[in-house]
């Protein structure tokens, strides 16, 4: 241990295994977390349009249009390994099209320090509700559920969906596109 | 210093030499090994990838590493962080699942957004194409580590570095005695 470079040498292999062994630790401790909440939805004033989607095929297509509430406390997911977590919101259904429809309707970006005690009323959608074909008049199955992407300062990166769904039915009739 | 190197180099014999370019080449075929044997554990023809663009911050920054696996008996949902190719392009895209349409048969196809672009990627797409099928997913992120990847972005970025690195490698493997 006599010439500057085995020093330098010595010292960076050092430091990298401590670094790696310390990753390794933070991914262990958290590795076996269920990450599992509760979440209240509520929906208010659901409609159904039928118009031309123009950003994808030029055939009017289903337009859903609703506002919803929302409650949940996401703050004890939130631990040293917690980076962050995305949480959104997504709408599941069945039409004639297709056996599994599954859109986000909104979604949001908490991180590690920020409140994660969500409770919104009458929020708006944060991306148009399309769907594949003209199945959403007159469906009677919509469900909504809360999940939450959760991304590690290192680890796995698990999604998991909250308890607490909330179903709903379309309007069997198209709302006409100038009345609101 | 370089004239012990040299020194050393001059007192190597023939049977050394060709040991040290075994060893050489037992690591490389190693590496090699657990590399094509993590395709085949996972199903994903690139299991480890670096992030290269900052569309998915907070989350994700570049030079991040992303472990990947492609289970394609499990199908693909809302909200996974899918890994894929648009067909003529080799960058892969480090996207989120926004909207999945399935089919009875079991086809489906999905729509992708990066958490912080304020569009979906359908402008990323190539023309004319509207959605995603599972056949143009690499992977889906499962695994994350920091910072680990910014080795692989610089080398990529600078060529003399890696090319720099590559001789130096070489060099001390060969002349080294262990």
């Amino acid at each position: 241990m006599h010439t500057f470079l085995t020093r330098g040498n010595a010292l960076l292999t050092f430091t990298l295994s401590v670094l790696a062994g310390l990753t390794f630790f933070c991914f262990l401790s958290t590795a076996l977390n269920a990450y599992s909440a509760t979440a209240t939805i509520d929906t208010v004033k659901v409609l159904v349009k039928n118009v031309p989607d123009y950003s994808a095929q030029k055939e009017k297509q289903d337009l859903g249009y609703l506002m919803f509430d929302l409650q949940a406390n996401l703050d004890p997911l939130f631990n040293w390994n917690a980076k962050q977590l995305f949480v959104f919101l997504t709408a599941e259904y069945e039409s004639l099209d297709n056996k599994l429809n599954q859109v986000v309707l909104w979604d949001k970006i908490i991180q590690r320090g920020e409140n994660a005690n969500l409770d919104m009323k009458n929020m708006n959608t944060n991306y148009y509700f399309w769907d594949d074909g003209n199945g959403l008049r007159g469906n009677s199955n919509v469900t909504l559920t809360l999940s939450w992407n959760v991304i590690p300062n290192a680890g796995m990166l698990s999604i998991v969906r909250g308890s607490g769904s909330h179903s709903f039915s379309f309007p069997n009739e198209y709302t006409n596109v100038r009345a609101q | 210093m370089l004239g012990s190197m040299l020194e050393e180099f001059q007192r190597m014999n023939k049977r050394q030499f060709f040991y040290q370019v075994l060893s050489f080449g037992m690591i490389v075929s190693s590496a090699l090994m657990i590399w094509k044997g993590l395709m085949v554990v996972t199903g994903s023809e690139s299991p480890i990838v670096v992030v290269l663009s900052g569309s998915m911050e907070p989350a994700f920054h570049r030079g991040d590493l992303l472990f990947l696996t492609n289970p394609t008996d499990e199908p693909i949902r809302v909200g996974e962080i899918v890994v894929f190719k648009i067909e003529g392009r080799d960058i892969p895209i480090v996207h989120r699942v926004l909207k999945v349409h399935e089919k009875e048969n079991g086809t489906s196809k999905f729509l992708t957004k990066g958490d912080n672009n304020r569009v979906d990627d359908r402008g990323l797409y190539a023309p004319g194409q509207l959605w995603l099928t599972p056949r143009d997913v690499v992977g889906r992120a499962k695994g994350f580590l920091p910072y680990v990847g910014m080795v692989t972005i610089m080398m990529n970025e600078y060529p003399k570095l890696k090319y720099a690195v590559l001789a130096c490698l070489g060099l001390y493997v060969l002349i080294h005695r262990e």
